[in-house]
């Protein structure tokens, strides 16, 4: 069995930052020592040795929408971002809410061998909110993250039903926030940006009322709950005092979340249309603060690719969504000062966790699975025109100056990317 | 810039040049032959994908008093949706070789995507809820006119309706403003943005407590649907409140004007006739609205090539 070794970076571990040397065979950390050498080398000077990121949220668009991604060409560009594993959200056509459909996703995911993919499953047949999808024979298929993203469930008797079932399952449901009521038509975030622009706003109350309800759905009915891409200070307040409460509710923010405002809206470039949409720069502090004091459990991508024509529609009419798989980690660097293990804990630890991935989001220790991303979490970097990976290119943060960028990520032991590059 | 795209954009600057050059373009029309060839060998394309016959007629006839050559590309919208994207009609059109779009789109900002895409000049006509310059220009042309050389400054502007759905009103604002004019919009609060603490204007429910200072009533067309979207309980209780009847309009100040975008919604906001209005300024705007268009496309399509457009125009006259 070749060995592998990572050399001279910081590795993080549960209880310390210790410079040392990582080997690793038989996809697993064998030792974590000085002067470890191995069959090959990858070079982490300056660089620390993370648990491999896991996106909580990735549209992989496969199957359905093969020219706009593929689970192999997401999967490499997650690679390409730190990431080892990526939950797949069910708004695939046809979508996941039978086991056939989530038994191909995994699939296709192991055939592409990058990164580990994880179906999460629809709540209600065909994220229409009107039928509870199987969700048991789904978490006896291995699903335990059920959500409609990109639609919220808006039935609260619904709803109460499915925490209900889910508690029984033991699986946890994630909440696209959005009571559609108030968005009809919505663009943007409503403010005086979008009456200067005449676009029909997307009120952050109609986020806010369904963090709520849920909230309460949670207190009533005991269920674990995940809230997607929260965009609101609202929201964030709200997530902050159910915790108090010790509600089992988690939550995630997209790295453009934190990054980006929606006055960037008003040279009407769908580039940066995505649902929920860019807020103010207030939201964007209060999801901060939320982040640095572990209000937001996760940061998650929400990763979104859209064929070029899609986004030269008009600005009401093209899809929502950007990417951020190969992006992720520049742009949490950039917009929040976290140390090491705060980024672990936020792109890893924790989204595997909420995920329910056992062998995934582990602190480097002997014997556990090499699922490793080699980061400089000080270097900055441009991220380069285009995409790497990802068959679409709808990314706004080309060009820009992010701070983090990964180096090599190992999955199973073996190199998925060496020195930022792709290996397969 | 040479795009028209929005009062914001143009600036107070070229808003009094354009309004300047309007004049002569008023004298060209008043002409036997009214026509110059002032554009002559350029090509202007009009691209209307929301339906619109007055100002895609009033902007092909300025570009035909200016000679220059008019192709017209009028779809609606949701055929185009199903086929060649927006983009491929633009280049398609671009590579024809032409000089100016003007562009009406039920989309805002669909003239700022499509500079992406041309060289060519873009004038807006109507972006969704967003921008008519144009509008706004011959209004401010047609008040300007029946001041007879007195000043906009402290002139009591008065818009009624649906301001909320209205690039007229968004315009207007902008425009009435920029003159020192002061605006009153009046709207139930569901017809007006969700926020517009920041525009430079007075907010009132009440038209009849402000009808009888208003120097200019500018009425807004409400469209029907309103109610169906439960903005409005019934367009019956609308025209009460918000409607321009004869007893309304005998409370105007006898020098007040009363101005229409069109097309009227005669029985909604309009419960008079309108040639029974005494201060009616509404044939005036769409027949100035042909000069004003006139002045904006020869502004846009000779900028740029070095030439001030006053004495330009006077050469080719």
């Amino acid at each position: 069995m070749s060995t592998l070794a990572i050399r001279g970076g910081t590795v993080v571990t549960a209880s310390e930052e210790i410079r040392a040397d990582v080997l690793i065979s038989d996809g697993l950390i064998q030792a974590i020592g000085a002067d470890l050498r191995g069959d090959s080398e990858l070079d982490a000077s300056g660089c620390h040795v993370l648990p491999g990121f896991v996106d909580l949220h990735t549209h992989l668009r496969e199957p359905g929408r093969e020219e706009a991604e593929t689970i192999e060409t997401g999967s490499r560009a997650g690679a390409l971002g730190g990431y080892t594993a990526l939950v797949a959200m069910p708004n695939t056509d046809p979508a996941q809410d039978s086991v056939p459909v989530v038994e191909f996703v995994r699939a296709q995911g192991r055939r592409a061998g990058l990164l580990e993919v994880v179906p999460s499953g629809c709540i209600t047949v065909e994220r229409r909110g009107q039928l509870l999808a199987p969700m048991a024979q789904l978490a006896a298929a291995g699903v335990t993250l059920f959500t409609d993203d990109g639609n919220g469930v808006q039935d609260p008797a619904l709803m109460r039903r499915a925490l209900e079932y889910a508690r029984d399952l033991g699986v946890t449901l994630a909440q696209h926030c959005e009571v559609s009521a108030l968005t009809t038509g919505a663009v943007m975030h409503e403010c005086a940006c979008s009456t200067d622009l005449g676009l029909p706003g997307w009120p952050s109350l109609a986020e806010e009322l369904m963090v709520h309800r849920d909230i309460e759905l949670v207190r009533l009915t005991g269920a674990t709950m995940h809230f997607l891409h929260l965009s609101t200070r609202g929201s964030v307040e709200l997530v902050r005092r159910a915790k108090a409460d010790g509600l089992p509710i988690t939550a995630e923010v997209t790295p453009h979340h934190l990054a980006l405002t929606h006055e960037l809206l008003t040279g009407f470039d769908p580039l940066y249309k995505v649902n929920p949409p860019l807020r103010t720069m207030d939201d964007i502090e209060a999801l901060r603060e939320g982040v640095r004091d572990g209000t937001i459990d996760a940061v998650a991508t929400d990763h979104a690719p859209h064929i070029g024509r899609d986004k030269e529609l008009p600005l009401d009419q093209a899809p929502p969504g950007m990417l951020g798989l190969e992006t992720a980690l520049g742009v949490l660097g950039s917009a929040v000062a976290l140390d090491a293990r705060q980024v672990a804990k936020l792109l890893s630890v924790a989204p595997a966790r909420i995920a329910g991935m056992s062998n995934q989001g582990h602190w480097a220790a002997v014997g556990k699975p090499a699922h490793l991303c080699v980061a400089n979490l000080d270097e900055s970097w441009v991220a380069p025109s285009g995409s790497r990976a990802s068959k679409s290119t709808n990314n706004p943060f080309v060009g820009r100056t992010l701070r983090g960028r990964v180096y090599h990520t190992i999955f199973k032991g073996k190199p998925t990317v060496v020195n930022g590059m792709a290996t397969a | 810039m040479r795009h028209v795209r929005s009062i914001q954009e143009l600036g107070s600057e070229r808003i009094s040049r354009l309004l300047d050059l309007t004049d002569h373009m008023v004298e060209i029309s008043a002409r036997a032959v009214p026509k110059v060839t002032a554009l002559r060998g350029k090509t202007i394309v009009s691209l209307f994908l929301e339906d619109s016959t007055r100002t895609r007629l009033s902007f092909e006839t300025a570009a035909k008093r200016l000679s220059a050559d008019t192709m017209t590309f009028s779809v609606s919208s949701s055929s185009v949706n199903k086929g060649e994207s927006l983009r491929d009609t633009i280049e398609t059109i671009t590579d024809m070789g032409v000089d100016a779009f003007v562009v009406r789109h039920k989309s805002a900002g669909v003239p700022w995507q499509m500079t992406q895409w041309t060289d060519a000049v873009v004038i807006n006509a109507g972006d969704g809820a967003h921008q008519h310059p144009t509008q706004a220009l011959l209004d401010l042309y047609t008040v300007r006119q029946s001041l007879q050389g007195r000043s906009m400054e402290g002139l009591h502007v008065v818009v009624v309706g649906d301001i909320r759905h209205s690039r007229v009103a968004r315009s207007n604002v902008e425009a009435f403003s920029m003159q020192g004019a002061l605006v009153t919009l009046v709207a139930p609060s569901t017809l007006l943005p969700s926020s517009c603490d920041h525009w430079p204007v007075r907010v009132v429910h009440d038209l009849d407590a402000v009808i009888g200072s208003a120097d200019v009533l500018y009425m807004l067309r409400l469209q029907t649907e309103r109610m169906a979207q439960g903005l409005l309980p019934a367009i019956s209780e609308y025209s009460s409140l918000f409607g321009l009847t004869s007893s309304r309009v005998d409370r105007l100040k006898s020098s007040a004007v009363v101005m229409h975008p069109g097309p009227m919604n005669r029985g909604v906001e309009m419960l008079v006739d309108p040639r029974e209005v005494p201060g009616s300024l509404i044939h005036q705007q769409v027949t100035n609205g042909v000069s004003v268009r006139m002045a904006v496309l020869f502004d846009a399509l000779t900028q740029g090539e070095g030439v001030e457009g006053d004495s330009a125009m006077k050469g080719a006259m």
